[in-house]
């Protein structure tokens, strides 16, 4: 459906190692424009991993990541700064700056990256509160917030720049079902309203059921499958038929790997 | 056996060194960076952040810098007169207390004292950036970091660190004057002028070129210690330490080494 659209995110054969440990093993990803693609995965399958990368906060060991059309792993600082005007992120635990009003959190991407005034800077921070429901809450602090809350405000300081790209780390993680299905809401509206292309990162299925257009399934660092929900739910792969049942992983143990660990020697010493 | 793990763990302990000695020299480089070249990308460090700095490290420290320099005074007045009672020469604790003061103490007890008050603050508050994602978030909103943390505090350490030395040499010559006037009998004003008498400038300048040296390693050590940090309120418990004992330590080495150069 989507195959003709233009792709805003190109990954190519993403390569990437946490020290000696390979992370992600070779991940090729096309996101086209305008839809919500929803990456999902249980803990350890690379995900965040994946958002990390996505976000250019580290350097690959191989691949290329491609965001509207530049390849980010090899953009100077200065094309990299251009690129992230239209980029917006919105952070697991939000990541407020704690030592800022809620406004001034979501004024700051405006006074880095624009020369307008104060007064328009506060207007337009404050109609960003308001589309996420948090209209006249610019004055308090973050600490005085409720963890639905901080998501929310996270979320505007996200879109304060009107950016093409969002990113979303886990939006459900740690809220009770009614506030998680709110954000839901929250997120294909401003999809709708904005027109932005999302990428959430979540391992709470029905929230991804519910937003996502196509969703890419991750584990151990390689994708499993991309596809629609129904494809998704359809898949008889093993593996995703054990996340979406919740069904705890058979993993066939080798017994000399096993002993070698076990005994901490070398396995061709053993 | 044993002996190949210890030299073993010296190695990795002496690469871990240089590594930290790099990186607190790459932080200062960025900060330069982004301090003079920043302007010109229309990414400035920004001044407001400067002053904020300035009055939570420079003017509110003030009252604690004069007391303990106060302090610092009087002790080198009893010590000096205790000495020099042996010589029948109690008067001439003036030029002591003038010259150990102005070369070596104000500095000295200026850098420890900023070590343990923002030092430590600047390595927790970073750390806990860090540990909640907020560093992250600056990255991806496109501050970076270094510019919009480390900058600042640099620069506003490089001029609040001397200036408070210079306070301090005047609280701490004033302490020692009123101990020495109430134990000698020297009256204040005698004192005053005969301070006035021995001390030059480079006597003075002794002690601010230290501060400044002092002001650029609180500044990089609580930098780069707050950066490091990683896995919770722990951790960020455990970076604040280690900045505090680094920086107190740089800072009695680094006037070591400087007393050791300039005074020969």
């Amino acid at each position: 459906m989507n195959s003709e659209r233009e792709a805003v995110i190109r990954v190519r054969d993403l390569v990437t190692h946490y020290g000696e440990r390979q992370i992600l093993k070779g991940v090729s990803l096309d996101v086209h424009a305008g839809e919500i693609m929803v990456i999902m995965g249980g803990s350890g399958s690379g995900k965040s991993t994946f958002l990390r990368f996505l976000l250019g906060l580290h350097q690959p060991t191989s691949g290329s990541i491609e965001l509207l059309g530049q390849d980010i792993t090899q953009l100077d600082s200065q094309g990299m700064y251009e690129l992230r005007k239209k980029m917006g992120v919105s952070f697991q635990g939000g990541a407020l700056f704690n030592s800022m009003t809620v406004g001034e959190n979501v004024q700051l991407p405006l006074r880095e990256h624009t020369e307008l005034d104060d007064a328009t800077i506060e207007i337009m921070s404050r109609l960003k509160l308001e589309l996420v429901n948090l209209g006249g809450f610019d004055r308090l602090m973050p600490a005085q917030l409720s963890g639905g809350m901080v998501k929310r405000a996270a979320l505007a300081r996200a879109i304060a720049m009107d950016p093409r790209l969002l990113f979303f780390d886990e939006p459900s993680a740690g809220l009770d079902p009614v506030v998680s299905a709110e954000l839901d809401e929250l997120i294909l509206k401003l999809r709708d309203a904005l027109n932005m292309t999302i990428v959430v990162v979540t391992h709470e299925l029905d929230s991804a059921f519910k937003i996502a257009d196509r969703i890419t399934v991750l584990d151990q660092g390689d994708i499993l499958l991309v596809g629609t929900v129904e494809e998704v739910r359809n898949s008889d792969n093993r593996r995703v038929q054990d996340l979406l049942n919740r069904r705890p992983r058979e993993e066939v143990i080798d017994p000399d790997a096993y002993m070698a660990r076990l005994t901490d020697t070398p396995l061709n010493e053993l | 056996m044993n002996a190949l793990r210890g030299l073993e763990n010296l190695g990795r302990g002496t690469v871990r060194a240089v590594e930290e000695v790099g990186y607190l020299g790459a932080l200062l480089a960025e900060s330069l960076y982004w301090l003079f070249v920043g302007p010109f990308r229309k990414q400035p460090v920004r001044v407001e952040a400067v002053f904020q700095q300035m009055r939570q490290v420079g003017v509110n420290a003030v009252p604690i810098v004069l007391m303990l320099a106060f302090g610092v005074g009087v002790m080198l007045a009893i010590q000096g007169i205790h000495t020099m009672k042996t010589f029948g020469a109690e008067s001439k604790v003036v030029i002591g207390i003038a010259l150990s003061v102005t070369r070596e103490f104000s500095s000295l007890i200026v850098g420890i004292l900023v070590a343990g008050r923002s030092g430590s603050a600047m390595a927790a508050r970073i750390g806990t950036m860090v540990v909640n994602q907020e560093i992250d978030a600056l990255r991806v909103i496109g501050i970076n970091p270094v510019r919009y943390l480390v900058a600042p505090a640099l620069v506003a350490l490089l001029i609040v660190v001397p200036a408070l030395t210079v306070l301090a040499d005047i609280a701490a010559l004033f302490g020692g004057a009123v101990y020495t006037s109430l134990d000698v009998g020297i009256s204040l004003a005698a004192y005053a002028q005969d301070t006035a008498d021995v001390l030059t400038v480079d006597d003075v300048m002794q002690g601010v070129n230290k501060a400044f040296v002092f002001a650029v390693l609180i500044a990089l050590i609580g930098a780069a210690n707050g950066f490091g940090a990683t896995g919770g309120a722990e951790g960020v418990g455990k970076v604040t330490t280690r900045s505090v004992v680094m920086s107190i330590s740089a800072i009695v080495m680094a006037d070591m080494l400087f007393t050791f150069f300039l005074t020969r």
